[in-house]
This record gives C-alpha cells, sequence and structure tokens, in this order.
C-alpha cells in the first residue's frame, strides 16, 4: 500500500457574518474532516453570525457595494429598502438549486466529525452575544486559545 | 472483469464538499479491498475524488463520465 502523507493540522478564522462569507470556512473544515486533518475554526467579530442559532434566516448578502454578485445591482437600487432580503432570497434560491449544503448542514458536518469550533469570547461581549444565542457545543475562549492550535497548524486561513 | 462493487452512493445533484463529505461516510463502513461506487453530477468532483483518494490512500480504480454523470470506483485502501 501506498505510503500514508504525514499529519496535518489547519486552523482557520472566520471574520466575516454574511452568508457568502460562511461558507469558505465551513466547507475547508467538513473537507479537512473528510481527510483526517484535525481543524479549528475561531470566529469572532462579524463571524461570531456564523455561529447563531438562527444563522438560517439572519444571515444575508448585501446586493450594496457588491459588484461581484451574480447578476450585480447598482449602488442606488441596492440602497432601496428589502434589496438584501431580495438579494439573499435569490442567493438561497441558487444554493438549493445547485445542491450546496445550507450553512447549518455544514456546521452539522463539522460538529458530527469533531472540527472544533470557538467562539471569541471576547466579541460574544462586546456585542452582547447569550451563550443561548449560539449553538450548543462550541467552546469559548480567546486569542491565546486560537494561538495553542495556529501554532501547531500546517494550514492556517483567514475569510 | 467486472468489478465486484460493494455499496454504490448517489451524490447526483449534490455540490462541493458533499460528494466528497458522502464518500468518506461510506468508505468508512467498508473494510480494505472492498469497493465503493459514487455517481456524482459536480464537475468538480473528479479533481477532487482524485485528490481526496491520493490524500487518503484510498485507490480510484475506474471513472467514467456519461451524459454529465460521473462514475468513480473506489477501493479501500
Amino acid at each position: 500500500m501506498e505510503k500514508m502523507p504525514e499529519q496535518k493540522k489547519m486552523s482557520i478564522i472566520a471574520i466575516h457574518g454574511t452568508l457568502d462569507m460562511a461558507y469558505p470556512p465551513l466547507i475547508l473544515a467538513s473537507t479537512a474532516a473528510t481527510l483526517d486533518i484535525p481543524t479549528t475554526i475561531f470566529f469572532t467579530f462579524y463571524g461570531l453570525n456564523i455561529l447563531r442559532k438562527d444563522a438560517t434566516t439572519s444571515l444575508k448578502v448585501a446586493p450594496l457595494g457588491n459588484p461581484a454578485m451574480p447578476m450585480p445591482v447598482p449602488n442606488i437600487i441596492g440602497a432601496i429598502p428589502g434589496m438584501t432580503n431580495m438579494a439573499t432570497y435569490m442567493m438561497k434560491s441558487m444554493i438549493k438549486k445547485h445542491g450546496v449544503a445550507t450553512i447549518p448542514e455544514l456546521i452539522s458536518l463539522c460538529q458530527e466529525t469533531g472540527v472544533k469550533l470557538i467562539a471569541c469570547q471576547m466579541t460574544v461581549d462586546l456585542f452582547g452575544f447569550k451563550k443561548e444565542d449560539l449553538i450548543d457545543g462550541i467552546d469559548y475562549g480567546g486569542a491565546a486559545m486560537y494561538m495553542e492550535d495556529a501554532s501547531t497548524s500546517d494550514i492556517t486561513l483567514a475569510f | 472483469m467486472p468489478l465486484n462493487i460493494s455499496k454504490t452512493l448517489d451524490a447526483s445533484g449534490l455540490g462541493c464538499p458533499l460528494p466528497i463529505v458522502k464518500t468518506k461516510k461510506e468508505i468508512d463502513n467498508l473494510s480494505s479491498g472492498q469497493i465503493l461506487e459514487v455517481i456524482s453530477t459536480d464537475p468538480g468532483s473528479k479533481n477532487d475524488m482524485t485528490a481526496w483518494c491520493k490524500r487518503t490512500g484510498n485507490e480510484l480504480i475506474e471513472f467514467a463520465e456519461q451524459g454529465g454523470k460521473f462514475q468513480f470506483y473506489v477501493k479501500k485502501g
């Protein structure tokens, strides 16, 4: 049998709290789990929103100032009330049509496969989140807790 | 010689990373040497499955593509 590659570790920082930015860290972490690569994701600042229990409805994508939308919307239109909800609805329709997992599904996959999810305690307090606002089964800690994993990681990413 | 398939996983219609995640789950239930057939429609899964097998020590013994469907035959390492 071919020699197995050496053991690797990965750590990721998730900083952004929009629907689109929630995907890359969760996709990479759940894939890393299939490769037996132990992974930690540290959710800080707006990234905490990815861990909200109501992430299904709370995560949105804004057309305002976002020229990369599949169907770009001029800023003057994007600023109209309701446009963010409309863009989010369209994005979710595309996600469903293409068989892409939802954010809660990816979070579940990560948790089932042992990905370590850390909520930044400082930003939890700063933004006034309560533990019951966030999903169960996560760790709470600060930069030192993240650095403990990051310092022995072969792959470190920030989103 | 026809392949002796132990299990078939239909991942049609699913996008990255689900075909790989589901493949991993099925492979874990097989014994070394058994063959898993995976069907997918995600064009990215062609390169993904090759890379995943290489990295995990499983063997992609056969691949077929027909009408937008991809068939992978993975032998557990």
